[in-house]
């Protein structure tokens, strides 16, 4: 059986697959949601069921509710929806994040959520996924990004901690809880020093490792081997609404950089107001999203969040047909808000000194959604 | 070229004043000579006269990153800095070749200027080859105009002081002009800016024509009631008006003179009615003052006025010694008549200086209608001797008997204010706008003439009147530069063309602006531009009017190069007013009516 029309389309709800009647990373309550993955602007509550990779269950239960109704998938396992084809394939975003891949009538399409191609040790590498369409992200779409290598990117944050560390100064680096904050946890060196995690990042470190994934020992600023002297050679992350918070005065004349793909360019990082920024992003950057389109096999290319209006031109101008669709999914700037009150929870704990933390309900916003993305066509 | 690539980032990756200050100490002790002569020149704000045609560096940027030219627009739009921007698109290389800072100065970057296209794309090709990654972006900087690294010419001058073991006011003093456009610093200057102090402690004899370090005011926004209690009495200060102009030190020695400006350009050529006025004072003068268009209303009038000024204090009507009583009435009364005020009459708002100032050469039409003068306010160097360390008093009397030995029509006397008391002074005060200028200086009369903006010297404050201000609607947006770089912080903003029951009234553009928001409340603003967008005009979007700003600036004029007819001077944003709708926007009229000539 042959179906023309598009497997996927823009709906005021979010992606819709019309003869598979299901929403991808819907933003309004629909009966039966795909998750790409457990940021915030993509997994959203009130949904009647979802359908996530297996490792991003712990995380969507622990923010979503323990109750909702939730089926998982492994990568490449596949599962009917009114006879719509549906398989989910690694994105290397953060854990558990996937690619929809979608076969009806003869046509395959692959939604990519965010993803990046960079290995970084915490999550299983993007594949690409052959497809007559690709729907990709375009967060980081500008030739300005090209990420450092993962070697360079520690070797960079592993001498600046050395350094503060030298000078008996404590080094926080401020980076988003759910993926980034691990990412950088499995890279440095922890023979620098001790590690200390902000109480928004702790509860998904544990996610982390129940998933098998080797991440240092980190302790919690009210740990008793938490001293005066610990915190000198200590490595603090945290998320970035914990800057400037009395949270931070612990730690004095403390050294900070912030973990993000903006810091890329000076401004950002001036604005940021730190003394560092790493360039690191959990998105792919602009040669990385050539490679992912080129590989897809695609020549129908829809573009969604980021900068939509370059990928689309750029797309048209070397050959592919490229479209874009207006989405609510946010970047790694629309993160503040959110992070806020995953501080205050966090100060509720720090208070309670509660040993089963309970992930703070928004520590998982880690894209929440601030603003539609940034241009229209 | 890679010692230095480390403290640009050293100095770049610090918000630390104190980090700042060590990593260039650590430079220059560890620097040869002539790499640190040309480090503190760009440290300090140097910039050579342009290299390369920024065209030339666009076209070749986008050539070997293979952008066509709207990528290369909007990745410039994204980072705002269009040296960052060709640093982050150059592609890697592995051909780095390490070169002294000197060395690329001299043997590479300097003989660049004036080259035919063909070798400088040849040259160009094959330095970018040659950089190794870290040094690509401080390259570009000395290419493209100032390094701009986080670190003022005050931190500069302690580092060096630092170094030389020497008094920071003494290196300030031999820093003066190290950093003018066509400076080339070599090992020997370097040499004399942290050579040990001459015996005696003295200041070692300015040479030539150089200028000293320029004395700054800072800015007094007390509430009236606390003047008594944070100034004592008016008595105890020297109260002039602020002039709308250049600052500037006419420096006269030798044979020669100098005109400096307060970015220590040398600006002698732009002058010349100046240079003609220096050379007819005795030699070992130095003056502070601020260069002024001046049309006197009469020309009659104009010698009179300058004979008045010359005699100030012993003129027989007292023309610039303005008491507050008789300048309220002058406020009160029409101006244009006012005997005590005709003094004032001939300066010309600043737009006029910059018409002078923009053009290349001087033709004797720009010199007939835009003449300048120099509104001398303090005299620093008097028969050779530096007069500074004496007291503004004393100084001023210097001043006086100066501009009354020698009068000249292009040298006028800043005229004093007095006033019984604060009260009475803020009155008088209220005329400043319609005088010219800016509002008041005040000098403690036994303040010594200090080095830059500290208040460890003696005290010069700047008394400013309160900008004017309409409530306007932001129409455009665009992303800014530097630190405001991916943001929408660039605004333009417009007025009603007519009140509200005018239904066929559209929003007229009048100004743009960009300070004023917190980092909190610009993060806000670029939220809701993104989701109001309309269109695209390059990197320019027009918004959906929805939000309304209190805009303050310090003078309007008419414009007919301006849609709104009006053209407005430092604008800038005084709040986000939320609690304003848009059709609550004031109109054209309201801000018709702040021009000067409505008001008289």
């Amino acid at each position: 059986m042959k179906y023309s029309g598009d497997l996927v389309v823009a709906h005021p709800s979010g992606l819709y697959c019309p003869p598979g009647n299901f929403f991808i990373d819907p933003w309004r309550p629909v009966d039966r949601a795909v998750i790409t993955h457990g940021h915030g602007d993509h997994a959203r509550r009130g949904h009647g069921a979802y359908l996530a990779h297996v490792q991003s269950a712990r995380v969507l239960r622990t923010r979503l509710g323990a109750d909702i109704d939730l089926q998982t998938l492994a990568y490449g396992e596949t599962v009917m929806l009114n006879g719509v084809r549906v398989s989910l394939h690694p994105a290397g975003h953060v854990l558990g994040s996937a690619q929809v891949r979608i076969e009806y009538g003869g046509q395959v399409w692959v939604a990519s959520g965010d993803y990046k191609l960079q290995h970084d040790g915490t999550c299983t590498p993007f594949e690409p996924v052959r497809c007559d369409v690709f729907i990709t992200e375009s967060t980081f779409a500008l030739p300005i990004y090209r990420w450092p290598t993962q070697h360079e990117l520690f070797a960079d944050i592993n001498a600046w901690w050395s350094r503060n560390a030298e000078a008996g100064q404590t080094s926080v680096l401020f980076a988003y809880a759910f993926g980034k904050a691990q990412r950088l946890l499995h890279g440095v060196d922890a023979s620098i020093g001790p590690i200390i995690c902000h109480g928004a990042v702790e509860p998904l470190n544990e996610a982390y490792r129940a998933e098998g994934i080797t991440l240092p020992p980190t302790l919690r600023v009210t740990d008793a081997a938490v001293t005066k002297d610990t915190l000198k050679r200590a490595l603090i992350v945290a998320p970035p609404s914990a800057a400037g918070s009395l949270w931070m005065r612990r730690f004095g004349d403390y050294r900070d950089g912030f973990a993000s793909g903006w810091m890329q360019v000076r401004g950002s990082r001036r604005r940021r107001g730190v003394d560092r920024g790493f360039v690191v992003s959990d998105h792919a950057d602009w040669p990385g999203l050539q490679a992912a389109i080129t590989a897809s096999g695609a020549e129908r290319i829809i573009v969604t969040h980021g900068s939509v209006p370059v990928m689309v031109r750029w797309l048209n101008e070397h050959g592919w047909n490229g479209q874009s669709f207006s989405t609510e999914y946010g970047d790694e700037e629309g993160v503040d808000a959110a992070a806020a009150e995953a501080d205050l929870a966090d100060q509720k704990q720090d208070n309670t000194n509660a040993s089963d933390a309970i992930v703070p309900q928004d520590a998982l916003d880690d894209n929440a959604s601030t603003s539609a993305d940034g241009e229209r066509q | 070229m890679k010692t230095f690539a480390a403290l640009y980032r050293a100095l770049d990756s610090s918000t630390s004043n104190r980090a700042k200050l060590d990593a260039m100490q650590a430079y220059l002790r560890a620097a040869a000579p002539e790499d640190a002569a040309w480090a503190v020149y760009f440290l300090a704000g140097g910039k050579p006269r342009q290299l390369v045609p920024t065209r030339t560096l666009r076209e070749l940027t986008r050539e070997v990153a293979d952008l066509p030219e709207w990528l290369f627009d909007e990745c410039y739009h994204a980072v705002g800095d269009l040296a960052e921007t060709i640093s982050l698109l150059l592609p890697d290389t592995d051909a780095a070749v390490e070169r002294s800072l000197a060395v690329w100065m001299s043997d590479e970057l300097l003989p660049l200027r004036g080259q035919p296209p063909d070798i400088i794309r040849e040259r160009l090709l094959r330095q970018w080859r040659e950089l190794a990654p870290d040094e690509r972006l401080p390259y570009l900087k000395l290419m493209t105009g100032s390094l701009r690294v986080g670190v003022s010419k005050l931190q500069v001058t302690q580092a060096l002081a630092a170094v030389a073991d020497v008094d920071a006011k003494e290196v300030a003093q031999r820093l003066m002009g190290y950093t003018q456009i066509s400076a080339r610093p070599s090992a020997a200057d370097y040499a004399a800016l942290i050579s040990p102090l001459a015996t005696g402690g003295l200041l070692r004899d300015a040479r030539g024509g150089q200028p000293y370090p320029f004395f700054l005011a800072h800015p007094f926004n007390a509430p009236l009631a606390h003047f008594d209690a944070l100034l004592g009495a008016p008595n105890d200060w020297q109260i002039e008006w602020k002039w709308d102009g250049i600052r500037a030190q006419l420096v006269r020695r030798d044979d020669g003179v100098w005109i400096w400006t307060r970015g220590e350009e040398l600006a002698t050529e732009r002058f010349p009615e100046l240079e003609a006025m220096g050379q007819s004072l005795p030699a070992g003068t130095v003056l502070d003052g601020e260069i002024l268009v001046w049309i006197a209303s009469g020309s009659a009038n104009q010698v009179t006025a300058n004979k008045d000024t010359a005699n100030n204090e012993v003129a027989h009507n007292g023309a610039t010694m303005l008491d507050a009583t008789s300048a309220l009435n002058a406020a009160d009364r029409s101006l244009a008549g006012d005997a005590a005020l005709a003094v004032l009459e001939g300066v010309q708002p600043f737009a006029a200086l910059q018409k002078r100032i923009s053009r290349k050469t001087l033709g004797p039409k720009i010199l007939r209608e835009q003449p300048v003068v120099m509104m001398a306010y303090d005299v620093l160097e008097a028969d050779g001797i530096d007069v500074r360390n004496e007291s503004q008093q004393r100084r001023r009397e210097r001043l006086e008997a100066l501009v009354a030995a020698h009068p000249h029509p292009a040298l006028h006397l800043s005229p004093l204010v007095r006033g019984d008391d604060w009260i009475a002074l803020a009155r008088t005060r209220e005329a400043a706008r319609r005088m010219g200028t800016e509002g008041f200086m005040l000098k403690r009369r036994d303040a010594t003439y200090g080095v830059g903006r500290t208040k460890a010297e003696g005290l010069w404050w700047k008394w400013k009147i309160d900008p004017l201000s309409v409530d306007a609607a932001l129409i455009y947006a665009q992303r800014g530069h530097g630190r405001r770089a991916t943001l929408y912080s660039d605004y333009t903003f417009a007025v009603w063309s007519g009140p509200p029951d005018d239904a066929g009234r559209t929003l007229v553009p009048f100004a743009k602006a960009y300070s004023g928001l917190t980092d909190d409340e610009m993060r806000q603003v670029d939220g809701i531009v993104r989701k109001t967008i309309r269109e695209s005009f390059g990197p320019v979007r027009s918004v959906e009017p929805t939000m309304v700003f209190e805009l303050g600036f310090e003078g309007i004029a008419r414009s007919p190069r301006h849609k709104s007819g009006i053209a407005v001077r430092f604008p800038r944003i005084l709040r986000w007013r939320t609690d304003k709708p848009v059709a609550e926007a004031d109109t054209l009229d309201t801000l018709l009516t702040l021009l000067p000539e409505a008001n008289t």
